[in-house]
């Protein structure tokens, strides 16, 4: 279980704060306006911005000083999730090992992971001769043999187009319950929210609310998340 | 997102910053150590006599001459290349980066053979009845550096005129502005604003030259400091009169390498020079044919010597003395050695300063802009001398001294590309937690490949072509390639010469090329 702990966050004039837990296996999505911090509220979770107050705890153990590479955490960015000078195999393979010294084990769980993704024989190939979507499945397989128990996602999928962003979010979704891990997921879309979150959080106004169900939060936003939404 | 940007940062690096700052510790030690025992040595040492104080006025006078008329040249040929389209155009741009690795000594031979008593200008000359040009003296000395510098700054100017907007030039041409309003709205704001750092950053390279004043300066009258400091050495062994003109050429160095760099900023080194902008304004005949004449001359200027260096090596290279293969296997070694070197240096303070800011060690890298060869080898000479014989050292100790003045050029390509690297998977890597050693191995090194390529063919074909501390360590058994030729040059045997100088272009031109080559083979992505 994921716990945020009184975490408070400030930079020049941004303030972030917050205060909840996470239950195991849960399916979470990050929303709420530009610039609120949605961004700032994962990376802080993966380690890469250290809070001014406040404790993050995984299952009671203390990660707030941890090196981001310490943590039970699959992460992937907006862009960049491969190297671009490794082919896909070694890519996956970082994931097992950060030195590639992989055993014959090892290479055979990078094939397997390749398979599940449908990126089967592929893994000689490097980033650039893959389509966007192609990279994103690459970056997925990693995560995959990660096997780590949280999986954080800050907007990877921006750039999709909309059918295959949905079907990367689903194999998002399988890969996490097939692996008993819990989703933690930045989107500005409410539709990814429906289609992979079973809860929510809100980030707007320097807060970032508890997570709560997804149907019941979009079907009837609070007041914040009214004005982000729309009308429409 | 700003507000990512800014937190990233507070993020450890992926590197420890220790190598970087290691190095940097090493190099200013080095060279903070050498100024202290030269000013040690010249402390019991009386004042500057007339004759240095000569050597003082004339090492200033050819900088300032030199680093004018280069400039003054300049501006018409880097006008000339960007409001034309050519065929060759980018091929000639190449060419101007080509004299940086280009040994000196080599270029003046070249020199020699058209300008020279009996090179074919004189020759050309003597046919119409006139006297041969004298090239010995501050005439030689001035045309060899603006053969040097007339391509940089050319460079340099080329990238002032690439910086203004190319919407501008069409707003002035749609508002009816002919070649002389343009000079004055867009060109001579711009050659205000550049001009003054080109002219600074030769200024400060003349002022530390020393093959080209040792061959064709000498004498009471054509003097440099830097010349003064090895004859002093070599020819009256008075190591203290040699210390007391090194403190004098560090400070001088020192002071022009600082308002060198104040003057032209920090970046501007020839990106995208490969792109003429669309002018209107110069279309009229008579502005075509004074373009076409100034590129041409420009060209013919620099490939002359060239030429000419290829034309009468080719003679003499099939039957060079033994001693000439000797001094090349050497050269290779030195170039090896400083290249290795440079690496070492050049790699963990380009991580370092890659990972956040280090003002130490960005100076540090810059040292060898300010230093002065010959007094750094005067130090090392005194540093040395009580524990080894200096002369046993002469081809390491030259591989070291060339290593640390490649090395602001080194780190001024590494230096972008590793923080590119940073910035776009330094991320990535701390996630997977891909840190130090690991790191370096599977990211940072492949991805900075091209740039240590280049970096290193720089440094190899540099040290390779050095003709400098080599002339203070050397004793008969041992010389560089470069310091062979002008060995046989000083004992007239000019074909000999000749041949070992188009083996040296040879041996420079491939360390370049291979080492640059191999940076860019299978780059992947």
């Amino acid at each position: 279980m994921l716990e945020l702990e009184a975490l408070r966050i400030a930079a020049g004039s941004f303030r972030l704060q917050a205060d909840f837990a996470l239950r195991d296996r849960a399916q979470v999505a990050v929303v709420g306006p530009s610039g609120a911090g949605k961004s700032t509220l994962v990376n802080a979770v993966a380690g890469f911005v250290p809070p001014d107050a406040g404790r993050i705890l995984w299952n009671g153990r203390d990660l707030t000083r941890a090196a981001p590479g310490q943590r039970p955490i699959a992460m992937l960015f907006q862009d960049g999730n491969l190297f671009p000078h490794l082919t896909l195999a070694q890519n996956v393979g970082l994931g097992l090992h950060p030195g590639l010294r992989l055993s014959r084990q090892d290479r055979a769980g990078v094939e397997q992971a390749l398979d599940r993704v449908g990126l089967a024989g592929l893994g000689a190939r490097r980033p650039a001769e893959l389509s966007g979507g192609q990279q994103s499945r690459a970056a997925l397989a990693r995560v995959l043999v990660q096997a780590r128990p949280l999986m954080v996602l800050d907007e990877p999928f921006a750039a999709l187009g909309p059918a295959l962003k949905a079907d990367m979010l689903d194999l998002v979704a399988e890969l996490a319950r097939e692996t008993a891990a819990s989703l933690l997921m930045v989107t500005h879309d409410p539709g990814d929210a429906r289609r992979v979150a079973d809860e929510v959080i809100v980030v707007a106004d320097g807060h970032a609310a508890p997570p709560a169900p997804t149907q019941a939060l979009l079907d009837h936003p609070p007041a914040a998340l009214r004005a982000y939404l729309g009308n429409g | 997102m700003a507000e990512r940007a800014r937190s990233v940062n507070r993020v450890p690096p992926p590197v420890s910053p220790v190598g970087g700052i290691g190095a940097a510790v090493a190099i200013a030690a080095l060279m903070g150590l050498s100024v202290l025992a030269v000013i040690w040595r010249a402390g019991g040492v009386s004042g500057l006599t007339g004759a240095d104080w000569a050597a003082l006025r004339f090492t200033v006078m050819q900088a300032l001459l030199s680093s004018l008329l280069s400039v003054a040249l300049a501006i018409p040929v880097a006008r000339a290349l960007a409001r034309r389209r050519f065929f060759g155009r980018r091929a000639l741009i190449v060419l101007l980066g080509a004299p940086f690795i280009l040994p000196v000594i080599v270029a003046i031979l070249g020199l020699l053979a058209v300008f020279g008593r009996n090179g074919w200008l004189s020759v050309g000359l003597g046919v119409f009845g006139l006297e041969p040009i004298r090239i010995y003296g501050l005439h030689g000395v001035v045309l060899a550096h603006v053969f040097f510098n007339l391509p940089l700054a050319v460079r340099l100017l080329l990238q002032g005129w690439q910086d203004i907007p190319a919407e501008r030039f069409r707003l002035a041409a749609q508002l009816g502005a002919g070649p002389r309003d343009m000079l004055r709205l867009f060109e001579w704001p711009m050659l205000r604003r550049v001009a003054p750092g080109v002219a600074a950053v030769i200024f400060a390279i003349c002022l530390t030259s020393f093959a080209v004043a040792l061959t064709l300066g000498g004498g009471p009258r054509a003097t440099t400091l830097e010349l003064a400091i090895y004859q002093a050495f070599r020819f009256d062994f008075d190591l203290g009169r040699a210390a007391v003109l090194a403190v004098v050429q560090i400070g001088l160095a020192g002071a022009a390498a600082l308002l060198a760099l104040r003057l032209s900023g920090q970046d501007g080194f020839g990106a995208g020079l490969d792109r003429p902008v669309h002018r209107w304004d110069a279309q009229g005949g008579w502005l075509r044919a004074q373009d076409t004449a100034v590129i041409a001359a420009a060209a013919l200027f620099l490939c002359l010597p060239l030429l000419a260096v290829i034309l009468r090596g080719l003679p003499g290279l099939l039957d060079l003395p033994d001693a000439v293969w000797r001094a090349a296997l050497s050269s290779v070694w030195v170039a090896g050695l400083s290249t290795v070197l440079l690496l070492i240096l050049a790699l963990p303070m380009a991580a370092t300063l890659a990972g956040g800011r280090w003002l130490g060690v960005e100076m540090a890298g810059l040292l060898g802009l300010a230093a002065s060869p010959l007094a750094l080898g005067t130090g090392l000479f005194i540093l040395i001398h009580p524990f080894a014989n200096p002369a046993a050292l002469a081809l390491p100790l030259t591989a070291l001294v060339n290593a640390i003045m490649a090395l602001p050029f080194a780190l001024r390509s590494l230096v972008p590309a590793a923080r590119d690297v940073m910035q776009g998977q330094g991320r990535l890597a701390l996630a997977l937690d891909l840190r130090g050693w690991r790191f370096l191995r599977l990211v940072f090194l492949p991805r900075l490949r091209p740039q240590i390529g280049f970096a290193a063919g720089l440094t190899a074909a540099l040290s390779m072509g050095d003709l400098g501390v080599i002339t203070l360590f050397a004793d008969p058994e041992r010389a560089t390639l470069p310091l062979q030729i002008y060995r046989l040059m000083g004992a007239y045997r000019m074909e000999a010469a000749a041949g070992a100088a188009l083996l040296l272009l040879v041996l420079s031109l491939a360390a370049f090329w291979i080492c640059d080559r191999g940076g860019r083979g299978h780059a992947g992505a």
